[in-house]
């Protein structure tokens, strides 16, 4: 599907250093619009590094410093004229564990499209609120309680909450950070069916340590090693036929 | 006989898993190559002892297929195997069926003998001629399985290339018997016996070469099913990057 499909995300010879460490060696890839790309490597090999490059969230690292280019839709997201916050709204994050803000689960949706001035009348905001719950098939469970905290949710709804409240601000990618880690399987299927949906609308970069998760999810996968991007390929390809030995040894679980 | 190819995972039980996999497949290949040297001399020996022994049997060979086919079945839902381990699972799931369908062959062979009138036997001639087809059958088979173990896709094509010569003999005999008939009317029986023999070990052939196209998947990543001569070299050449 890829190949046709335009360029989301482009990037070049991306370093990242903690202090004098280099945690990430020059990665360079293209992210296609509304595919699924899933980000799989052991513990520690730059996956999750690399991914919240792509809406600068190491910024907010101490001593994290960034190299090479990254472009959203052409335009590099590092560019002093950039505003961080709107970045962020349009490459929106789900992290591990599922973070709700200790407010009602209404709030927790309606308050970045407050912050962002995307709705003006109440009705408008409750609009956005029930589709983003409707989107992250949430809004059956919780439309009777919207103003009950966010945190009374079970941790598979919780996660679908943080889903919503990133849809809510009309992102264009989504990057997830192994978000089914701490949810059991069942809640896990709901992610997943829920991620191909998104797939209509969104751009999903995910990272999962999960092998089987990132073949049943992504249209590409990506496998890191050491800081190094090793193979990238369509995941079909990638786990029936790896090019790379190391590719091979780790999802086949031997030790290279 | 453990295949580095296939061992190296931190579970050992899960090398001990796949290994047995191979194992079984090729324990369960002596017993259909054992079956088809049986069959084979029953009919030119005119052992219809042993025939019917190649008969009674083949139910062994099956029970292999379905043994196999559910320790397959385990591994898939227990490791859910990625990348060469998968490709080894499926390609085991299908060697044994080729396998199964050597056993029937033999059965088939030996029953070729058991149908034939008493007396009435084929000429020795007819005889040499599918006594060396089937060394050449017999033959190809073994090293067949031998590439499969090894998974040496250099060695599958080769093997798999024998099997030319293989229907060149088959379409020879099947022309000598054809100009028999057409001679004697008396040898039709017989040499449609002989052409039931012949097209069973054709048949083997093919398997034969089936488990090589196998050996290549499993070695190169590639469904060989369908390809030329050309392209099947192409295959075996490429070397990961």
């Amino acid at each position: 599907m890829s190949n046709s499909a335009p360029v989301k995300i482009s990037a070049k010879d991306v370093k990242v250093f903690y202090g004098d460490n280099e945690a990430l060696h020059g990665i360079s890839m293209d992210v296609y619009q509304n595919e699924v790309i899933s980000f799989i490597g052991p513990s520690g090999c730059g996956k999750s590094t690399f991914l919240r490059c792509m809406n600068r969230m190491n910024d907010t690292i101490e001593h994290c410093r960034v190299t090479g280019s990254i472009t959203l839709d052409g335009r590099d997201i590092h560019e002093p004229s950039l505003d961080v916050v709107q970045l962020r709204a349009q490459v929106g994050m789900v992290f591990q564990k599922p973070n709700p803000f200790p407010k009602s689960i209404y709030e927790n949706i309606a308050y970045g499209p407050k912050l962002h001035g995307l709705a003006e009348r109440k009705a408008d905001l409750d609009d956005i609120v029930e589709s983003s719950l409707r989107r992250a098939g949430l809004w059956n469970e919780v439309k009777d309680r919207l103003d009950q905290p966010g945190t009374g949710l079970s941790g598979g709804q919780q996660q679908r909450l943080c889903i919503a409240r990133s849809i809510a601000v009309s992102p264009e990618v989504i990057l997830m950070d192994e978000p089914c880690s701490a949810l059991d399987p069942i809640a896990t299927s709901i992610i997943e069916e829920l991620i191909d949906e998104l797939k209509q609308n969104f751009t999903i970069v995910i990272v999962t340590h999960n092998m089987q998760q990132a073949a049943r999810v992504s249209d590409r996968t990506a496998f890191f090693h050491l800081g190094n991007l090793i193979e990238i390929g369509n995941t079909n390809d990638l786990f029936t036929n790896p090019q790379q030995k190391r590719t091979e040894d780790y999802i086949t679980g031997r030790y290279g | 006989m453990p295949n580095s190819k296939i061992g190296g995972h931190y579970s050992q039980a899960y090398d001990e898993e796949l290994q047995q996999a191979v194992v079984r497949l090729l324990q369960m290949a002596a017993l259909a190559q054992q079956q088809l040297d049986d069959a084979m001399a029953a009919f030119i020996g005119a052992d219809t002892e042993l025939a019917q022994q190649v008969k009674d049997f083949d139910r062994k060979v099956n029970n292999f297929e379905v043994d196999i086919s559910e320790h397959c079945l385990d591994i898939l839902a227990r490791r859910q195997p990625a990348a060469s381990d998968l490709r080894l699972v499926l390609s085991v799931l299908k060697a044994i069926n080729d396998v199964e369908r050597i056993g029937d062959l033999a059965k088939r062979i030996a029953k070729a003998l058991l149908k034939e009138e008493q007396g009435n036997r084929p000429q020795q001639s007819q005889l040499d001629e599918i006594a060396v087809m089937g060394q050449k059958v017999r033959l190809m088979l073994q090293r067949a399985l031998a590439a499969f173990e090894q998974i040496d896709a250099e060695n599958a094509l080769a093997v798999l290339r024998e099997d030319k010569a293989i229907d060149d003999d088959y379409a020879r005999i099947m022309q000598h018997n054809l100009s028999m008939m057409m001679n004697d009317a008396r040898q039709i029986a017989i040499s449609l016996q002989i052409s039931n023999v012949a097209k069973a070990l054709e048949r083997v052939g093919d398997h034969a070469r089936n488990i090589c196209e196998h050996t290549i998947f499993l070695s190169k990543g590639r469904n060989v099913a369908h390809l030329s001569d050309a392209e099947l070299q192409q295959v075996v050449d490429k070397k990961r990057d």
